[in-house]
């Protein structure tokens, strides 16, 4: 059965490591949803958040193929209620279609959006949340007609109480001091 | 590939060990420190072709002549094959140097099949200098992004500094854990800069474990199987070769009784007289091993990656069996088949384990039901093919002449192809790593350079080419390097004017229509002269074992060409898509 499932993808910070990780799912014609990458908390490593959506065979293959490359330190797979995950929207309205009445403001209100700049021309409201969130606020918003419309991928920290990858990198320090 | 800051940074996450002794730093140019780094990783032959971008290399490697001995083959696909050749009999890394451009692009066959065949390589390609990378400069191409998915580790390096640790890193990586090829890219500027030069050889490198701990109470678990088991099987493939295990190997089998089965690359693990070894495992392997895979309670996958060719339709594989899988690869487990046991590490760690804790035992019954099978196959194709009633030569008794002239003991490279799977099935083999064939990649003209290339590593054991008309053209080049290094290589070209196994299957699968399978060939001889290599073409039955004698006692390279059968086919047979124990035997 096929399901959601959110990657968090630990890596070297090299060049080049985007490929090598997309490289993964594209051989496979697996299409990844959202993807974003940033720094962890850990200096020098960096992270990808994937979402995609396939079977949990599947995915444990996936994460296993990506491990296999050499600058990835470790990948963890995630369902959505093992995690807190946020998306960030942005929507450019006509500030003419803000002003003739007041369904904008109501739904920036309704949505808990806010404004983040009003020009002349145009109004730019952000709204952060799940994928259904932003896109139910895209919906009723483009009656008034949205100019542009930019989701960014998804970000996610696990509920966890153990933080999976200082403990790994732990393992792997007692583990490799052994072997010297 | 890095800015100069992140490598900094590399540096640290690689976390070199200084060696006891520290290397005092010396001056010199990154070409230099090169040839110093090879120095440092114990090779002593490698193999390449120059050009632009990688001039400075050659000119460093000039005055290093005396001590890495570089082999000039005739294209770049060559070097990268003979390099494997070399590292599949020898067991070491193979090296290579490309230029840019066109010459990294020819190296890339080479690389894919070491890719999927586990063969340790560093490939060393020249590139533009750093000022122009990403202005399509002359012979620029992205070779990091081109071999991303079929190199274990790549990286480009920009400033000589990071050659040491790149080449550290590079012979770590190719050679640890499941082995694979590996290539650096370095730009020109890199090689001609000067800086002062040390060595440190990678002892480990954070974001990558080689090979895992055995997890002992999977040993158990396997152990417990192995114990119950009525039918067993063990397929054995390359990891037990590449992890050195083969007395391992022996001992578990010799002391469980199992029958065992290798697969193509597994071959020569064990000898092939050894009484439990039952012969090859897939599409054009034994009779026995195929059908029982299907009738086994419990398979023990050894080192082995249950490609598609051994396993057919994954569905009706090894339907009544539980499996152990020991493998290195954490991503081959339940890739393909499901493992009840996975065991993961190194074979020759957790083989012992195993063969500690097992009970004594035989398998004396379920053997002889191997042994059944191999008296059919023997009657219905393994005595055709040796003794034919036709007038044509068939591949299966020139092979068979070959073996027997060197007592089963020379190391047999091939092409790909009839000939490939003639050759692995008629063979016979008394010690490890006698076989180079090209296993998952399948690449046609891999045999001629790999022969070179395994002669150069064992110059000492006879090696024996068996190739067909079809992949003998397609590297056809390297008889002049075969002929400027001197080197002895007897060349067996099993020829039936025909591409024989595309042939086959258009003779099986597409009702004889023989679409360009038809080859109109040159006279193999007289090409054979150009390149000052001796030879004969043989057509008759009685002019073979004299012959194969000529070529047996003549000192040097030797193509010893045979006619054969125009329209021979290859069996058994396991058709694509269906199950292994549905093989034919005509």
């Amino acid at each position: 059965m096929k399901q959601e499932f959110t990657l968090s993808i630990y890596s070297e910070n090299h060049v080049g490591l985007l490929n090598q990780v997309t490289t993964v799912f594209t051989r496979r014609h697996i299409n990844i949803e959202s993807l974003t990458t940033s720094e962890s908390a850990i200096p020098g490593i960096h992270k990808f958040t994937i979402v995609v959506f396939t079977s949990r065979e599947q995915v444990n293959k996936l994460l296993l193929q990506i491990e296999k490359r050499i600058d990835v330190i470790k990948a963890y797979v995630f369902t959505a209620d093992e995690i807190v995950h946020q998306e960030v929207a942005l929507y450019k309205v006509k500030t003419e279609a803000l002003l003739n009445g007041n369904e904008i403001e109501r739904l920036v209100r309704q949505y808990g959006a806010r404004i983040l700049e009003v020009t002349k021309e145009y109004t730019i409201i952000e709204k952060t949340g799940h994928k259904r969130e932003t896109q139910e606020l895209f919906d009723k918003l483009d009656h008034f007609g949205v100019q542009q419309f930019v989701r960014s991928g998804r970000i996610a920290v696990t509920k966890l109480k153990d933080e999976l990858l200082s403990n790994y990198l732990k393992k792997l320090e007692k583990e490799k001091s052994l072997l010297d | 590939m890095l800015a100069a800051s992140s490598f900094e940074k590399m540096e640290t996450q690689t976390q070199t060990t200084m060696e006891a002794k520290e290397t005092t730093r010396k001056r010199m140019s990154g070409s230099e420190a090169l040839m110093q780094s090879l120095l440092h990783e114990g090779v002593d032959l490698l193999f390449g072709y120059p050009g632009g971008a990688i001039m400075p290399v050659y000119d460093a490697l000039y005055h290093y002549q005396d001590k890495l001995n570089h082999i000039l083959t005739r294209h770049e696909q060559g070097a990268v094959h003979a390099a494997q050749g070399y590292a599949r009999v020898t067991g070491k890394v193979g090296v290579c140097f490309v230029t840019s451009g066109p010459g990294a692009t020819n190296a890339v066959t080479g690389i894919a099949d070491a890719m999927v065949d586990s063969t340790p390589l560093v490939v060393i390609s020249g590139q533009v200098g750093s000022a122009l990378l990403g202005t399509d400069a002359f012979q620029e191409t992205d070779v990091v992004g081109i071999t991303q998915p079929i190199t274990k580790w790549n990286y480009q390096v920009k400033r000589p500094e990071e050659i040491p640790e790149a080449i550290a890193k590079a012979f770590y990586i190719a050679r640890s854990g499941r082995p694979g090829p590996v290539l650096i890219d370095i730009t020109k500027d890199a090689q001609f800069a000067q800086f002062d030069f040390e060595y440190k050889p990678t002892k480990k490198v954070r974001s990558y474990t080689p090979k895992t701990a055995v997890d002992k109470d999977k040993v158990a678990e396997a152990v417990r199987l192995i114990n119950l088991a009525k039918k067993p099987m063990a397929l054995v493939g390359q990891g037990v070769v590449l992890g050195g295990a083969e007395s391992e190997l022996m001992e578990f089998l010799t002391k469980t009784g199992i029958p065992a089965a290798w697969t193509l690359l597994g071959l020569s693990a064990m000898p092939s007289d050894f009484e439990q070894n039952v012969g090859m495992l897939g599409m054009h392997g034994h009779y026995g091993p195929n059908v029982k895979t299907n009738e086994a309670d419990l398979i023990i996958a050894i080192g082995m990656r249950f490609d598609d060719r051994v396993t057919g339709n994954v569905q009706k594989y090894a339907t009544n069996a539980k499996v152990v899988h020991l493998e290195i690869d954490p991503a081959e487990i339940n890739k393909i088949i499901y493992a009840d046991v996975p065991v993961l590490g190194d074979v020759k760690e957790s083989l012992p384990m195993i063969t500690s804790m097992v009970s004594d035992n035989q398998h004396e019954e379920w053997l002889a039901e191997f042994k059944a099978c191999d008296k059919i196959e023997e009657q219905k194709i393994i005595q055709p093919e040796l003794h034919p009633v036709k007038e044509g030569l068939t591949m299966g008794e020139v092979v068979r002449r070959v073996t027997e002239k060197y007592d089963d003991d020379a190391i047999v490279v091939t092409d790909v192809g009839q000939h490939q799977m003639i050759a692995n099935r008629y063979f016979k083999f008394k010690q490890t790593r006698s076989v180079v064939t090209s296993g998952g990649l399948g690449t046609m003209g891999f045999g001629l350079p790999a022969a070179l290339g395994a002669k150069l590593g064992q110059p000492h054991r006879p090696v024996c080419l068996f190739v067909g008309d079809g992949g003998f053209q397609m590297t056809i080049q390297e008889l002049g390097t075969i002929f400027q290094t001197q080197a002895d290589v007897k060349i067996i070209l099993l020829n039936n004017n025909f591409l024989g196994m595309v042939r086959q299957w258009q003779e099986l699968f597409f009702d004889r229509r023989y679409a360009s399978t038809e080859l109109v060939n040159p006279d193999f001889q007289t090409i054979a002269r150009g390149y000052g290599i001796a030879g004969e073409k043989v057509s008759d039955r009685e002019d073979m074992d004299a012959a194969v004698e000529r070529m047996a006692q003549h000192k040097g390279a030797y193509l010893l060409e045979v006619v054969v059968e125009k329209e021979g086919n290859v069996f058994p047979m396991v058709p694509a898509g269906a199950s292994v124990s549905d093989i034919r035997l005509e």
